[in-house]
């Protein structure tokens, strides 16, 4: 306890020097705006903004990071409140009230609502992710290389098959990750695989590019096709900004609750913050005083679910920060923010470089004030990004994302690579297959296998290993149940609806 | 399902088999089958445990029962909806990626090469003022030159345009 406090403290002075509060801001500052952007959640804001921080040193990188992160979420609320296309399924409660409540001239107060309670469940969230990080790490040193190779075996399963549509799809798009994973040097015994001769391939695929080609061009080539469906409307902020008494009496207690969701959620290797968004905004609709303004613009469906979606954010970077296990698109973004320095979040990082995880934390803090203080009075800047015509905006979006894969290879291969990524992106919506799985399973492949390689050859080759460790025997039922279960579920409800 | 059938929505068309699934699933197989006749090139040098043929076999094995996952789906039309798609648009995209790839690989620039996908993009979202629009991507493609090769020192590919700069 005292340990973290003095480690926060630590992290704190780290933060707050001159250099790296310009970085946290100038971070927060580009998040916000590309976040708001339509059709860009965070992880694509992530993904587009790695570029600007490669000449940066790690420290004031990850600052840089922790800035866009949150930036890029509170982005992506402005913009499911004001023209209802929410860049994200976490989003979708959000759009729900908050573009009815914009439609009603009440555009302030829910922004308002969303950035407070954002706050609030962003600073609670982060200081249980200070305390619940040691306690963690603590354990992780205990894991061998068979018990992380059994948590990523739930992460997979958990991010892909569980919570999605179909259970089928989720995995196959898994399985397209798990194969990119493979491409490229063999690290143990330098043979190459699926690299046809190409020398571009030895390196194996960049997940800049598979993520920005997925999340941006994907998303530019799939809107483009339908354009003839869908009209948006831009709804202007009307009125006060600011929040009555009865707004502020309405909201905080959705705000604490919508954090008791999210935060543990996000923490659990279970992915995503659609379910703590949902559930929060279900409890909402259960407890209200007002059940006939639900669907129609109530302040407390904002308020909810925009606290459980950051809520869920701060919880993921608990699995990601100390077992270094991303479990959702925007985690696997900020893993290859990590990995681009070598860096390798986990129990080590935290022994060996405590000035960056404790900065990194610390920083979170600090985005989230800044935040705070710039997004209200900024809002009028905001909403003019959103007033970019859509022509003009998805051609920049498309320069923007090109941009970061020619600084970074400017080679033919890569830059086909990145167009292929975005065909099949486009294809993956059109079909309705899920895409963060395909980020989680490249990103996470790789290191599952060398995990599993390693236990291996520690067991000279007896796969027993695997259960032999309590731990692992535990994980891998877990997993096996997160498998199977939305096959019966299915399966019950099927046989229950030809019962009816 | 007999009693579905007939108290149903007479309107409900009846359930057919997606051909875009089924290719889908063809697909799914066919990357199985590369990825076993690539790991069979590989040597197996680890003494214990696996090498590094193992997990493309695995994954390839993985592949191959979704690829019968997908393929039931289809045959039994379970896929969702689909809105009818405009192919002008992305076919327009595509053609902007493709020069800005040729111009890249040809040493033509990133202002050129960006200008170019700027203004196809553009058109597929509907725009025909293709002068004003060079016009702009132009100038905007120019100052993202200036601010990440000059200020950020980000090296970006340099063309006949950005020598004169």
């Amino acid at each position: 306890m005292i340990d973290t406090f003095a480690a926060l403290a630590h992290g704190m002075a780290v933060a707050v020097q001159p250099m790296n509060l310009l970085y946290a801001l100038i971070g927060v500052f580009l998040g916000t705006a590309v976040g708001v952007l339509p059709g860009i959640g965070p992880a694509l804001t992530v993904a587009l903004l790695l570029p600007v921080t490669y000449k940066l040193d790690p420290g004031g990188s990850l600052i840089m990071f922790a800035g866009i992160y949150y930036g890029g979420m509170y982005g992506g609320s402005t913009t499911a409140i004001l023209i209802n296309t929410p860049g994200e399924s976490a989003s979708m409660a959000t759009a729900l009230e908050g573009n009815k409540m914009a439609k009603a001239g009440r555009g302030g107060p829910a922004l308002a609502t969303s950035a407070i309670g954002s706050f609030v469940a962003g600073t609670i969230a982060t200081i249980g992710l200070a305390f619940l990080a040691p306690w963690l790490v603590d354990v992780a040193v205990r894991f061998g290389p068979e018990d992380y190779f059994a948590l990523m075996c739930v992460a997979f399963v958990t991010v892909s098959a569980t919570f999605g549509d179909s259970p089928i799809r989720g995995l196959t798009s898994l399985f397209i990750g798990l194969t990119l994973g493979l491409v490229g040097i063999d690290k143990l015994t330098g043979q190459a695989r699926l690299a046809f001769g190409v020398p571009e391939l030895l390196d194996g695929v960049e997940v800049t590019t598979l993520a920005v080609g997925l999340f941006a061009v994907g998303e530019a080539l799939y809107v483009a096709s339908r354009r003839h469906h869908t009209e948006e409307k831009l709804e202007p902020v009307r009125g006060s900004l600011w929040m009555t008494k009865e707004d502020w009496k309405r909201s905080w207690k959705p705000w604490l609750r919508g954090t008791m969701f999210g935060f543990p959620i996000g923490a659990l290797p279970a992915g995503g913050a659609e379910i703590p968004t949902f559930l929060s905004y279900s409890t909402e609709k259960r407890l209200t005083k007002h059940p006939e303004e639900f669907g129609k613009g109530a302040i407390e469906g904002v308020a909810g679910p925009e606290a459980a979606n950051n809520a869920s954010a701060a919880g993921t970077l608990v699995p990601l920060l100390t077992l270094g296990l991303p479990t959702s698109a925007t985690a696997a973004m900020m893993l290859a923010g990590f990995q681009q320095y070598g860096l390798n979040p986990g129990p080590l990082l935290f022994a060996e470089r405590p000035d960056l995880v404790w900065g990194l934390i610390a920083s979170l803090f600090i985005a989230n004030m800044m935040l705070l203080v710039l997004n209200l009075p900024l809002v009028g800047l905001w909403v003019r990004l959103l007033a970019i015509p859509q022509p003009w905006l998805y051609a920049g979006i498309l320069v923007f994302a090109t941009m970061g894969t020619i600084a970074a290879k400017p080679s033919v291969v890569e830059l086909s690579m990145l167009a292929g990524f975005g065909v099949l992106g486009f294809l993956m919506r059109r079909f309705d297959f899920p895409i963060a799985p395909v980020v989680v399973g490249l990103i996470l492949g790789p290191i599952a296998e060398s995990q599993l390689r390693r236990a291996l050859a520690i067991s000279l080759g007896d796969p027993m290993t695997l259960l032999q460790s309590p731990i692992s025997a535990t994980l891998l039922g877990i997993a096996l149940i997160a498998l199977v279960a939305p096959f019966v579920l299915k399966g019950l409800g099927r046989f229950k609806a030809n019962e009816d | 399902m007999t009693q579905d059938r007939v108290s149903g929505d007479p309107v409900q068309p009846p359930r057919r088999v997606d051909r875009a699934g089924l290719v889908i699933a063809a697909l799914l197989a066919v990357l199985a089958v590369v990825l076993v006749w690539d790991a069979r090139g590989l040597q197996s040098t680890a003494m214990y445990g696996m090498g590094p043929e193992a997990m493309p076999v695995v994954v390839a094995c993985g592949l191959a029962l979704l690829a019968i996952g997908n393929f039931v789906d289809a045959l039994r039309g379970n896929l969702p909806a689909r809105e009818s798609a405009d192919p002008v648009p992305v076919v327009l995209i595509l053609v902007g990626l493709a020069l800005l790839i040729a111009i890249i690989g040809l040493g033509g620039g990133f202002i050129l090469a960006t200008s170019a996908l700027f203004v196809t993009t553009s058109a597929a979202f509907g725009r025909r003022a293709i002068l004003i629009d060079a016009i702009i991507a132009l100038v905007m493609s120019t100052l993202i030159y200036l601010a990440f090769d000059r200020l950020l020192t980000l090296s970006l590919p340099a063309g006949p345009l950005e020598r004169l700069l």
